[in-house]
């Protein structure tokens, strides 16, 4: 459950899978490109098939320094990790070989140059996710107008960040702001708003629906943005999402491309979702009689849901602003071929499978 | 047209009156006597025609419509409403609507009124079908002043005003006079609304001859006087030009009569009424005059009334500056506006909490006007710890039987009025505790109509012990019985293995979920909950102590929790007449994503709360509670983000108090009518008002 939740580390080790692909890709092609000039055909053979079994081995290095990657502190350990995982698959395949010795100085440059190659390219990676707020707030003035009233639930930085630069633009809008129990995140971000002189108006959630009729956009972040174009959001949007739906406001999510999640959902509320403590809601001494399984029954009559999440479906979501542009739910699936190969889906699966 | 007469009436000096005999004698047929009487009922000192007998009375409408004596042509002032002793704000609307012209009484006879509308609902099956059959047949259960003509014609005036309007002589009477200036009387009492339009001043010269036969009740004007007087000096330019236009016309017809003192005209009345109608004989005259005008007032007038009534009267907007000051100099509560209001919401009092309290506490001797037991709740509302609907409304009701109990009339004052002022009073004292609710409105109404029918033969005593009787029937039928009623017919939509899904603490929900346990049914309850005033806990409470399998959880996680529910039960405070359900914030999301999961949505609501108003959204009606619970979370001290920003102008809290569920969400109401669409509660709307008559 709890490895399901944080989608973003998994998107991330798919992420760096896929530019190792890429990168080792675009050398063996250089390569490739330099055998030919010299027309060695089982050379060329011998690599091809060098590289498969490269490729094989690497992924399941890589799959198994993600599995430990996938804790929290995952991405750093994931990095270090790299350039281990780039070397192993080499020096086995060195010791299976039986070509010439020039061979295999000629491999470990390649390799030396394809470690160079990935470490820039993750370097490339984490300074997008880094600077992702700057580049979806930079579109902050084509999505608000003037007097724009925009209304969002919980916090994110992402539509703090995206709220601020229209503010500085000079546009001049308000933000109701509710307070998304029962985390109240809502109220950080109302005071982070306020501090930046943002008109700001704080509401309960249930508020949401009375509010919406005279709202003209609904910006919130997101937690994960599936294959399909739905998106998994704080707790309270699916019923904003319905709301918006209902009186016809664009409801727009914020998300940074790291989020992009290349699975399907399948039953989203319930398999990535988080049920977090009763705490939040209840106080167990009040209520501490009915939520113990002592009573004669066997289980206990009360029981407190306090999910974290929502799923949004597709149909709700009117726009994604990630930070390579606006797109429609329906081309998720395009953006997720670009960014991940296919194999990685697979890879996943053989993790599951040894696990 | 009658009754606008009537009500011009009031406005017309005496001087004017002599003059207006002779106008219109094509509405004498619309005359009847039994009018004439209850017009002259709020007069003690008119002397009383002879009283008709009983079959008299049966057919009241017939008789004068052979009599053709240009004499009777007063035909404006036989009706009063009730409501002119109302001193306090009345709920007239301030557009002039249409009423009910004399011409067409010819066009439907008077049986007519009997047969049900075809829209009415089936008669319900349970104890509160007494309440209709009371409606229907009310000579059974109140034989002694109410004759049956009253239902006759309660139900009889009420079609002819549909009559009216549907044969297109509404043009005529749309504009009526009658209601622009008796909204003007509304409007000097209540300080509180519109001027009215021009263009009913207009139509209002048109119509003058005819109203200046209601000059002969003038008399009724000597208690009034002071208030005409001030609205005298109030009428329009066009107005005077009308009361000009009308005596000129007056004079044309060069009149006979000359009675120029309030005796001779009343003399003249008197005559022509017995002229008119030979039927009673004078034996009995003065108590079955009385009789006759009690139940030509219970039966007769109401309904018109309401008819005029069924716009409510546009509600304070506190975005306007002058109003909003003349309230203030009234008010009992000094409030202080909070700093940073809502800017969607300027139209709302949006107050300081906490000051009021301690002021109200110290006033409490100042405060004399204020019956103990009303202040008591008063401050209840205040500090919240009476809330949901029915528990404001009977506690109010209750608070102001106390008051009754303790009331004597002034000298020189009548009860009627002296008490409607009274408990104006009190209620504006209560408002300025907490805006009051929608069923609250209609017990009031209830309560003033009783008062403005109180019969003027009953002593202070008995008058007394009969509106205390009226407000335990209220509390008993409307309220308690309707509930029954309600669980009963809710029950049998709760089967085993249902899981239920109520939010916030409703009354009637609660009453349901209990007495489905009590049946064995087996059952699983979700306690949805929200801010700020986390209501559900408490129902959780009880429901878990009864031992009923509960979940909780908060109005965030409705989506999630909305996949195992197979039935939504909410409560309501007021069931609007579009079909819009008023409620405790956040009904109308929880109904949302209940229709959107395809789960039946099913709202309890007592019939007494419906109300004939309309509401798109949940904004331009609505109360604000105190902003500050917004901002600090009961429980949770480690969320205290905005304690030191609350005082920034940037930041607004919004705490809204209701929300208005659109029709479409519901499924059924369960009332105590029955289970109807939320399309059928126009229909109850309209019934309801003219059984509330009776109770």
């Amino acid at each position: 459950m709890r490895r399901n939740i944080k989608l973003a580390v998994g998107n991330i080790v798919r992420r760096v899978l896929h530019i190792i692909r890429e990168e080792d890709l675009s050398l063996t092609t250089a390569a490739i490109a330099g055998l030919n000039l010299s027309a060695a055909s089982d050379g060329d053979d011998d690599d091809d098939g060098e590289q498969d079994e490269h490729t094989v081995l690497s992924a399941a290095a890589v799959a198994a320094s993600a599995r430990n990657a996938l804790r929290p502190p995952s991405l750093q350990t994931l990095l270090e990790d790299m350039p281990e995982s780039v070397a192993i698959p080499h020096t086995s395949s060195s010791g299976g070989d039986s070509e010439g010795k020039s061979k295999s100085a000629d491999k470990s440059s390649r390799t030396r140059r394809l470690k160079h190659d990935v470490i820039e390219a993750v370097n490339e990676l984490i300074q997008d996710i880094n600077t992702c707020h700057e580049q979806i707030a930079e579109q902050a003035v084509e999505h608000i107008h003037q007097n724009e009233v925009i209304l969002t639930l919980g916090s994110s930085k992402t539509v703090l960040e995206f709220l601020y630069a229209a503010k500085e633009k000079k546009r001049s809008f308000r933000v109701f702001v509710a307070e998304g129990a029962p985390r109240y995140q809502g109220h950080l971000l109302a005071k982070e708003l306020v501090t930046r002189g943002l008109h700001t108006t704080l509401i309960t959630d249930s508020a949401v629906f009375a509010i919406i009729s005279r709202v003209n956009m609904v910006i919130v972040g997101a937690h994960a943005v599936m294959a399909n174009g739905g998106v998994i959001v704080p707790v309270g949007l699916n019923m904003v999402a319905l709301a918006a739906q209902k009186h016809a406001v664009p409801f727009v999510v914020l998300a940074g491309s790291h989020k992009l999640c290349p699975l399907y959902p399948h039953n989203p509320e319930v398999l990535l979702n988080e049920l977090r403590s009763p705490s939040e809601l209840l106080d167990f001494g009040e209520f501490s009689d009915c939520l113990d399984f002592g009573s004669s029954i066997g289980s206990p009559l009360l029981h407190v849901v306090n999910p974290a999440f929502d799923y949004v479906p597709p149909k709700l979501v009117s726009l994604f602003i990630t930070d390579t542009g606006g797109h429609n739910p329906s081309y998720m699936y395009r953006l997720i071929a670009d960014y991940y190969s296919a194999d990685d889906l697979v890879v996943r699966r053989r993790v599951a499978l040894g696990n | 047209m009658q009754r606008n007469g009537s009500v011009l009436s009031e406005l017309f000096s005496a001087s004017q009156l002599y003059h207006c005999n002779k106008t219109s004698p094509n509405l004498l047929s619309s005359l009847s006597d039994n009018r004439i009487r209850s017009a002259h009922f709020n007069n003690e000192t008119l002397i009383f025609p002879p009283p008709p007998s009983l079959s008299n009375i049966m057919d009241p409408r017939r008789a004068p419509r052979t009599v053709s004596d240009p004499k009777v042509r007063k035909v404006g002032f036989f009706t009063d409403p009730p409501d002119r002793s109302l001193p306090g704000p009345p709920d007239h609307p301030i557009s002039s609507f249409p009423t009910s012209p004399p011409s067409t009484v010819d066009n439907s006879p008077p049986s007519a009124g009997n047969s049900l509308s075809p829209v009415m609902i089936p008669p319900p099956r349970h104890s509160s079908s007494i309440l209709s059959r009371l409606r229907r047949d009310p000579a059974e259960f109140f034989p002694l002043p109410a004759s049956p003509t009253a239902s006759t014609s309660t139900s009889f005036s009420d079609d002819v005003a549909w009559t009216m309007k549907g044969r297109g002589v509404a043009a005529a009477s749309s504009s009526l006079p009658g209601g622009l200036l008796f909204d003007i009387a509304a409007i000097k009492s209540a300080a509180s609304s519109v001027p009215a339009s021009g263009l009913t001043t207009v139509s209002a010269v048109n119509n003058l001859p005819i109203e200046k036969g209601g000059g002969v009740a003038v008399e009724m004007q000597d208690d009034q006087s002071s208030r005409s007087k001030s609205l005298k000096e109030k009428t329009t330019k066009a107005e005077r030009r009308a009361l000009q236009e009308a005596q000129r016309a007056a004079k044309a017809t060069a009149k006979a009569e000359d009675g120029k003192t309030p005796a001779a005209a009343s003399g003249a009345a008197a005559s022509v009424k017995s002229g008119k109608s030979l039927k009673p004989p004078p034996s009995q005259k003065n108590d079955s005059a009385a009789l006759a005008a009690l139940e030509k007032k219970a039966g007769d007038r109401p309904p018109e009334k309401d008819r005029k009534k069924e716009f409510p009267q546009p509600r304070m907007q506190f975005d306007d500056k002058s109003r909003v000051e003349k309230a203030k100099r009234r008010a009992v509560v000094k409030q202080t506006e909070a700093r940073n209001r809502v800017e969607l919401f300027r139209h709302l009092p949006q107050y300081e909490r906490g000051t009021q309290r301690t002021e109200l506490q110290s006033k409490f001797f100042e405060l004399d006007p204020v019956h103990p037991a009303v202040y008591k709740v008063g401050l209840q509302y205040l500090y919240g710890d009476i809330c949901g609907s029915n528990a404001r409304c009977i506690a109010m009701l209750q608070a102001f039987q106390e008051a009754i109990k303790d009331y004597s009339t002034p000298s020189e004052k009548t009860l009627a009025r002296d008490l409607t002022a009274k408990i104006g009073s009190y209620l504006s004292f209560l408002i300025e505790c907490r805006p009051l609710s929608i069923s609250m409105g209609n017990a009031i109404r209830f309560l003033k109509n009783r008062i403005a029918k109180l019969p003027l033969t009953l002593s202070e005593l008995e008058a007394k012990a009969t509106l205390r009787s009226d407000i335990d029937r209220f509390i008993n039928e409307k309220i308690i019985l309707a509930d029954k009623v309600i669980v009963k017919h809710a029950v049998t939509k709760i089967s085993d293995g249902d899981v239920l899904l109520t939010y916030g603490s409703p009354s009637a929900v609660e009453m349901v979920l209990l007495h489905a346990h009590e049946l064995g049914k087996q059952f699983r309850v979700v306690v949805v909950d929200s801010r700020p005033k986390l209501e559900g806990q408490l129902l959780l409470h009880r429901l878990v102590g009864k031992g009923i399998n509960c979940t909780y959880t908060h109005v965030n996680a409705i989506s999630y929790i909305m996949h195992e529910v197979t039935r939504v039960f909410l409560g309501a405070s007021s069931v609007l007449s579009n079909g819009t359900v008023y409620s405790k914030v956040g009904t109308a999301c929880v109904a949302m994503v209940a229709h959107a999961f395809r789960v039946p949505v099913l709202v309890c609501c007592e019939a007494y709360k419906f109300h004939e108003r309309v509401q798109l959204d949940s904004l331009c009606s609505n109360e604000l509670g105190d902003p500050d619970v917004i901002s600090k979370i009961h429980g949770r001290e480690d969320i205290n983000f905005l304690d030191g920003s609350t005082n920034s102008e940037n930041l607004q809290l919004l705490n809204l108090i209701y929300d208005a569920t659109p029709s479409d969400y519901i499924s059924m109401i369960i009332t105590d009518y029955g289970m109807v669409p939320p399309t059928s509660v126009p229909v109850i709307v309209r019934d309801y008002r003219r059984e509330h008559l009776w109770i």
